[in-house]
């Protein structure tokens, strides 16, 4: 037990000692989370919109209105021709054409419709997606004022408060105001303990190992648990102050609600903390050098963040990932961190994700103990 | 009395290679064994076997009467080492590197600081004693190495070329740190290039890829093979021929 007690005093030393490693695991989860929370905006806003007005009359004005003023629209002018405006999809300027072909106003009043061609550059899918909803929401929205204006009823006769109340109504439980950041501060904390706890765990033994500090304590008669412990204990120490600053940067920058138990919140993140650096401590055992260990680290990294739900919906994955995934055990925290922060699910709730990141924490242990040899 | 180390065909084999070849020897206790050899000759492959660092492919050993293959552990509490790359923490000062092994080795809290303090004055570091390590010349770094791996009072200590690269002066230091902790009755198992030295040892071993060829004083290996000094001995064997 003393030796534990000399092995965290002395990594202890050397972490104060390099005082750039110290400072940055400080400032890291800050910095990263406001720039994370900020910058990996899945919001989409400024989409550039240029109009081909070919009717020229005032419905075409008004519906032309309509996206001037609408937030997340950003309209660029008229453009005399298509042809014209074709060139700034091309260029990138323009996101959407909207076209208003000739005879609009005369064909709704008249036959009681109207065609409006909708271009949409789809490089990016999901921006593409997205703004031609709300393209066809704000046509709709006008193709519903005019109705009532006009005529009165909807063609089937029922008079359009009635149709109103037909709508359908969104309501967005435990994230009410749809915000963005909300959805993205729990996941990008675990992001960031599972980035450092396993970065640092694991360069730190490689190092020991390239100076040959690790051989002389293989003569010594530190037992293999001692050394383990010794190890962990700092950086898991480290990673629960860094998740403090994570949540307080969280709480009172973003604003994101605390609906759940801090205490469960806490005990899992000491769970993954155990994780990160029991899975720093097997990698560091299969490395001979901190370039290797490196690698493999940024290798295991990218696939859990990528994989994790952190940017894109699990749910959505195809099958081979989602079989992958139920490996992954930044998925699984990220689910307790959204779940619990959010929504104030119990352990009862969070229990597979409990039971999945014990599993995996003992067996990295467990493998990392096995891989540790005193002996050559 | 028990011999501090004894070896049966001790072997090692790395695949097709065979780094130490069925060696036999014994070390008295507080004896100064000088283990000599080219590079490759097998020296730091039979002291890492020694040491419980590297598991023997075949044959005997025993360390202070431990067996090397099932009481290794046995063996670390009773022995120092000190490797041939520096291996105490820069980053940390000489005294709290003293600190840290001292409790590694299991000293009690209340003795560390007397020990500490014993062994920077010992080694003249006063002015040193709360800087980096890092920062200390060679010579001093291998000194304070040294008093490191006899902290605990070990009955054998392995010194694996304590000496390289460091001046002549520190040289002739360091060999009066081995000599007095010899006094005291500790074991000294040494590797060495420099011929000099071996002449400082009570018994001297001289391998070759991997087997022992020669293993007396070095008065009567000079005498053997009929030449003045140990460097004679060893260009002799090393080389693989006589000048006879």
């Amino acid at each position: 037990m003393n030796r534990i007690g000399f092995m965290i005093e002395k990594e202890f030393k050397q972490l104060f000692r390099n005082k750039v490693l110290w400072r940055m695991m400080l400032a890291a989860p800050v910095l990263q989370l406001i720039l994370l929370a900020n910058a990996a905006n899945f919001e989409v806003k400024n989409i550039n919109i240029v109009v081909v007005d070919q009717d020229h009359t005032t419905y075409a004005q008004r519906l032309t209105g309509k996206f001037r003023y609408i937030d997340n629209f950003n309209f660029r002018g008229y453009r005399p021709a298509t042809k014209l405006a074709y060139q700034e999809l091309l260029a990138g300027t323009a996101d959407v054409i909207l076209v208003i072909p000739p005879h609009f106003e005369r064909n709704l009043t008249t036959e009681n419709r109207a065609d409006v061609q909708l271009l949409v550059s789809a490089i990016d899918g999901t921006k593409a997606g997205i703004a031609s909803v709300y393209a066809q929401t704000i046509i709709r929205s006008f193709n519903a004022d005019i109705r009532t204006e006009t005529i009165g009823t909807t063609p089937d006769g029922v008079a359009p408060e009635r149709m109103a109340g037909l709508d359908v109504e969104n309501q967005y439980w435990y994230n009410p105001r749809l915000e963005y950041k909300t959805f993205m501060v729990p996941g990008i904390l675990f992001e960031l303990l599972l980035l450092i706890g396993s970065m640092i765990a694991a360069l730190n033994i490689v190092r020991e190992k390239e100076i040959g500090t690790q051989e002389q304590l293989n003569v010594t008669p530190i037992r293999k648990h001692e050394f383990i412990i010794g190890k962990l204990t700092p950086f898991v120490l480290i990673g629960l102050i860094q998740f403090t600053l994570g949540l307080l940067v969280g709480r009172f920058v973003f604003r994101i609600p605390i609906e759940g138990s801090l205490l469960l919140l806490y005990g899992f993140a000491f769970l993954f903390l155990l994780l990160c650096v029991g899975l720093g401590l097997l990698i560091s055992a299969v490395s001979n050098t901190q370039q290797q260990a490196m690698f493999v680290v940024f290798f295991c990294l990218v696939l859990f963040i990528l994989l994790s739900g952190l940017f894109s919906s699990t749910d959505d994955m195809p099958q081979w990932a989602q079989i992958i995934n139920t490996l992954n055990p930044l998925k699984y925290i990220i689910e307790v961190g959204r779940n619990v922060l959010l929504k104030g699910s119990t352990l009862r709730d969070m229990q597979t994700q409990f039971f999945t990141l014990l599993a995996m924490t003992i067996t990295l242990i467990g493998l990392a103990s096995w891989r540790y040899k005193k002996v050559g | 009395m028990r011999n501090a180390v004894t070896t049966n065909k001790l072997t090692k084999r790395f695949g097709d290679f065979v780094a130490t070849d069925a060696i036999t020897f014994t070390v008295a206790p507080g004896e100064i064994f000088g283990f000599l050899g080219a590079n490759g000759a097998g020296k730091t492959t039979a002291m890492r076997m020694l040491c419980g660092l590297l598991k023997p492919t075949s044959g005997t050993a025993t360390v202070a009467g431990f067996d090397v293959y099932t009481q290794s552990e046995q063996i670390k509490q009773v022995i120092g080492y000190m490797s041939q790359r520096f291996s105490l923490y820069d980053d940390l000062t000489p005294r709290e590197n003293i600190r840290f092994y001292g409790g590694i080795y299991g000293l009690k809290r209340a003795d560390l600081k007397a020990k500490a303090n014993a062994i920077i004055e010992e080694l003249e570091l006063g002015s040193v004693a709360d800087k980096l390590t890092g920062s200390l010349p060679l010579g001093w770094k291998q000194r304070l190495a040294f008093s490191v791996a006899l902290i605990h009072e070990p009955k054998v200590v392995f010194l694996d070329e304590p000496t390289g690269g460091v001046d002549p002066i520190t040289r002739r230091h360091f060999w009066d740190m081995i000599y007095a902790a010899a006094h005291r009755g500790t074991t000294i198992f040494v590797t060495t290039h420099y011929m000099d030295e071996a002449e400082y040892c009570d018994r001297v071993s001289i391998m070759v890829d991997g087997q022992i060829k020669a293993l007396d004083t070095p008065g009567a290996l000079k005498k053997q093979f009929g030449v003045d000094s140990m460097d004679g001995v060893f260009q002799i064997l090393a080389r693989g021929t006589s000048t006879k």
